[in-house]
């Protein structure tokens, strides 16, 4: 193998990496390091003008490898490497040295920062001088995209993938498409009806010709990796087929069980076959397993007695699909704030004191008071309403210390809607700040304050207790600095945002991560914000964080335009650093065969490891049990990690 | 070398690509400062961290090996960091069985939104083995080349 021809280029990054680390300096001690035949310096390595320096060096000096020491290679390795590649140098003969991330900017003393600096690039071209050119390996793909989520996040991404010629599955948990956003009565600042605007789109999901419904259905497991992902789905009984059931309702009649509607958010009742909403997609009813007196005919068999098109089959049992998806959007959504966790505000123990998603039933026409707002413990129309902002969010002591971001709006939008409905009620709501960033939101706001008669308090309940037939809210008015008592008829808490409880079940089952409030992570809070770390693994909605509609439905069309730009590719590319097996050492054990989480690693005829290259992911934990040291990963063979390790601990 | 506060210990640390190294970007980024005693090494999961890689340092000098993972449940890979953890406490027995203080090795779970406890895990870590002194392995060597070179000056 001929001798190493290695390029150093270190950069300054204005004073970035200058303010701390001498680049002169390293650049000259560096010049002297074994199979180091080119070194400079520049103030912006990552500009054209850098670029060219490193490209010219490579003509000009016929470098086998080039070491950029700068900031972290997730920055900036993939613009190194096209560099390298347009001066026809393969990508994979450059690698990063963090000089910044690693050590200017955490260290102030220059000459400490100096050397480690000298010691961080050293690793890297005694690693450089290992590497091999690489290609990268192209994969065929399907052409099949799974959502994950059938609120309107997950809609939104459906459609959009599906109207763009690819196939989509969609699965949600529930017995109907919609999400949250079913539920719900107008939506700010707006106020259009919020069924109104979303079933015409759960109708257009469930008649596409790209988009198989699945409801009442979960993911159980995924495997495989980018443009081949293998999902196992369990759809769930629901005992009634949708093909046959005509909507009659007499099932519903003749059931003699019955439990709260989860719907109404238990502000209602349902029997144990019911129909969540009337436009639910898909329209057919679900025999809830867990209510029903007991599936067997002799049991009770009422609905079945009574349904005339013989739609119920008390046979039904789940079903198992095993499905190959290329790319995975994953759109969980919200769960607000568990009311009973909010004692300290009477929620559970008082009757009317209720949560922002059971008041948006009490406002909306589907609702059990059929759009009239009476309160759950009397069925009067509440005369004096109290509105209380941040309840469980922004109180890192007791509850979330995030804003949930939507509650502002949502509760000007209650107040608004109460007090054009009921003309002589007064409307109190007690906030923090009011936080209405937005288009066209700090105008609803101001109408409310000023134009609806809404009184606005700033300041925190101190407690809320029930007093005969009121509930008694005390209060600061932390402007006028005066005590406020309140004999209210109805609390209305604006509960914080989680995550949906089944999110951490999904990321665990996907292998992508959770942030420390739980909501699923992004793979870059700014510049990727739609991706998880996992290739091929997308996410959307208010899973992701708290967000309003508009905002779930741009991120969900970002997440379906990046899963559309991945099955538009004709092969996909996966990184070749993979690992080999050297057939002169390896022994046949098989232990890296047990080490392997992907299945990459298998036994040949010959009774010696194999990796296929496709499925590797570079983890490397086979090389690091493999007794004989066959199993290497390329370009970060035992032999460059020793290399590594030594310069990194020499003196000078 | 006595143990004494200007003894700065040599450290290298193996970090996984997606949560440690990410972590130790977190904390460049956000301008913590911490301790300089640190050579920081990219592997791409915890899991590709073997014995030999650790006791390879141990040998070349280094008075500490530090290896941070993601955390339980978190890895990129599935289980890579689990596989670590069983390595490092058998590491860690072996260590001792040959005098060789066993926190010389520290696995650390450092997630990449963790950069603060990236510094903390340095600051301490450092500290640590600064009261440690040190490393026997190195003082063995250096003694051994003395005694080589005693030999031959001898001859």
């Amino acid at each position: 193998m001929a001798a190493p021809r290695i390029g150093v280029f270190v950069c300054r990054c204005g004073l970035n990496i200058e303010r701390t680390v001498d680049t002169e300096a390293v650049a000259a001690a560096l010049a002297d390091h074994p199979g180091v035949v080119h070194t400079d310096t520049y103030d912006y390595m990552c500009s054209d003008p850098g670029q060219a320096k490193i490209k010219e060096a490579i003509a000009e000096h016929k470098l086998s490898g080039v070491v950029v020491a700068a900031c972290s290679p997730s920055m900036h390795e993939p613009t190194f490497r096209r560099a390298g590649a347009e001066a026809e140098l393969n990508p994979y003969l450059v690698e990063m040295a963090n000089i910044r991330e690693h050590c200017s900017w955490v260290h102030d003393d220059r000459n400490e920062a100096t050397e480690k600096a000298m010691r961080i690039a050293r690793t890297m071209i005694e690693k450089v001088k290992g590497n091999h050119p690489l290609d990268d390996i192209r994969i065929d793909h399907v052409d099949k995209c799974l959502v994950i989520g059938g609120g309107i996040a997950g809609i939104q991404a459906a459609l959009d993938v599906a109207d763009a010629g690819f196939e989509v599955l969609l699965v949600e948990k529930e017995p109907t498409l919609g999400g949250h956003m079913a539920q719900l009565s107008e939506t700010f600042p707006t106020l259009d009806c919020s069924q109104c605007i979303l079933t015409p789109k759960m109708v257009e999901a469930d008649r596409h010709p790209n988009i198989r419904v699945l409801t009442y259905s979960e993911v159980l497991d995924v495997s495989g990796y980018v443009g081949n992902y293998r999902v196992k789905i369990r759809k769930n009984p629901t005992y009634v087929d949708p093909e046959k059931c005509n909507l009659c309702g007499d099932c519903v009649k003749v059931c003699p069980e019955s439990t709260k509607s989860e719907f109404d958010r238990g502000l209602s009742e349902r029997k144990a076959i019911y129909i969540p909403f009337q436009q639910a997609i898909p329209s057919s009813y679900t025999l809830d397993e867990e209510t029903c007196l007991g599936l067997h005919p002799l049991r009770c068999s009422e609905c079945q007695k009574v349904c005339e098109v013989g739609a119920i089959d008390y046979d039904m049992v789940p079903e198992i699909l095993d499905e190959d998806v290329a790319a995975i959007i994953v759109a969980t959504g919200y769960e607000p704030y568990p009311i009973l966790d909010l004692g300290e505000y009477g929620a559970g123990s008082i009757p009317d004191v209720v949560d922002g998603l059971q008041f948006e039933r009490l406002l909306s026409a589907s609702g059990p008071t059929g759009g009239e707002i009476r309160r759950p413990s009397d069925g009067r129309v509440p005369k004096n309403v109290v509105f209380v902002q941040c309840a469980g969010s922004r109180d890192p002591e007791n509850h979330n210390s995030y804003c949930s971001k939507i509650c502002c709006m949502y509760t000007a939008k209650h107040a608004l809607l109460y007090r054009h409905a009921v003309h002589d009620g007064e409307a109190t709501v007690f906030y923090i700040d009011v936080r209405a960033g937005g288009k066209g939101y700090e105008e609803f706001i101001q109408n409310a304050t000023e134009e609806e008669r809404i009184r606005y308090l700033r300041g925190k309940v101190a407690r809320i207790f029930q007093d005969g037939d009121k509930v008694t809210v005390w209060g600061v008015d932390t402007i006028s600095g005066k005590r406020v008592d309140i004999a209210a008829d109805l609390v209305v808490l604006a509960t914080s945002m989680n995550p949906h409880p089944s999110t951490e079940a999904v990321t665990k089952t996907l292998k992508i991560g959770c942030g420390g409030e739980g909501f699923l992570k992004e793979a870059h809070p700014k510049l990727r914000p739609v991706e998880s770390l996992t290739a091929g693994v997308f996410v959307a909605g208010s899973g992701q964080g708290p967000k309003d509609i508009p905002e779930s439905v741009a991120q969900a069309s970002g997440a379906a335009a990046k899963a559309i730009a991945l099955m538009a590719q004709e092969k996909l590319t996966h990184s070749p650093e993979v690992v080999s097996i050297d057939e002169e050492i390896c022994g046949g054990c098989g232990v890296c065969v047990g080490m392997c989480p992907y299945g990459a690693l298998s036994l040949n005829g010959a009774g010696q490891a194999e990796c296929n290259e496709v499925l590797c992911e570079s983890c490397g934990t086979c090389v690091s049990a493999c007794p004989t040291g066959a199993a290497q990963l390329k370009n970060l063979s035992d032999n460059q990690v020793r290399e590594m390790i030594e310069v990194a601990l020499a003196n000078g | 070398m006595a143990k004494n506060a200007t003894f700065e210990p040599r450290i290298v640390a193996f970090l996984c690509r997606w949560c440690s190294y990410a972590g130790a970007d977190l904390a460049g980024v956000s301008r913590m400062q911490y301790p300089p005693n640190v050579v920081p090494i990219r592997v791409n999961c915890s899991g590709r961290v073997d014995a030999g890689m650790v006791m390879k340092a141990l040998e070349k000098g280094a008075d500490a090996v530090l290896i941070g993972g993601c955390h339980p449940g978190d890895c990129h890979y599935v289980s890579g960091n689990y596989k670590t953890r069983r390595r490092v406490i058998l590491l860690k027995k072996a260590l001792s069985e040959v005098g060789i203080d066993p926190r010389r090795v520290h696995l650390e779970w450092i997630s990449a939104s963790e950069g603060g406890k990236y510094r903390k895990t340095i600051e301490t870590y450092v500290e640590l083995v600064r009261s440690l002194g040190p490393s026997p392995v190195v003082a063995a060597s250096s003694d051994a080349d003395a005694v080589a070179a005693g030999v031959s000056d001898g001859s």
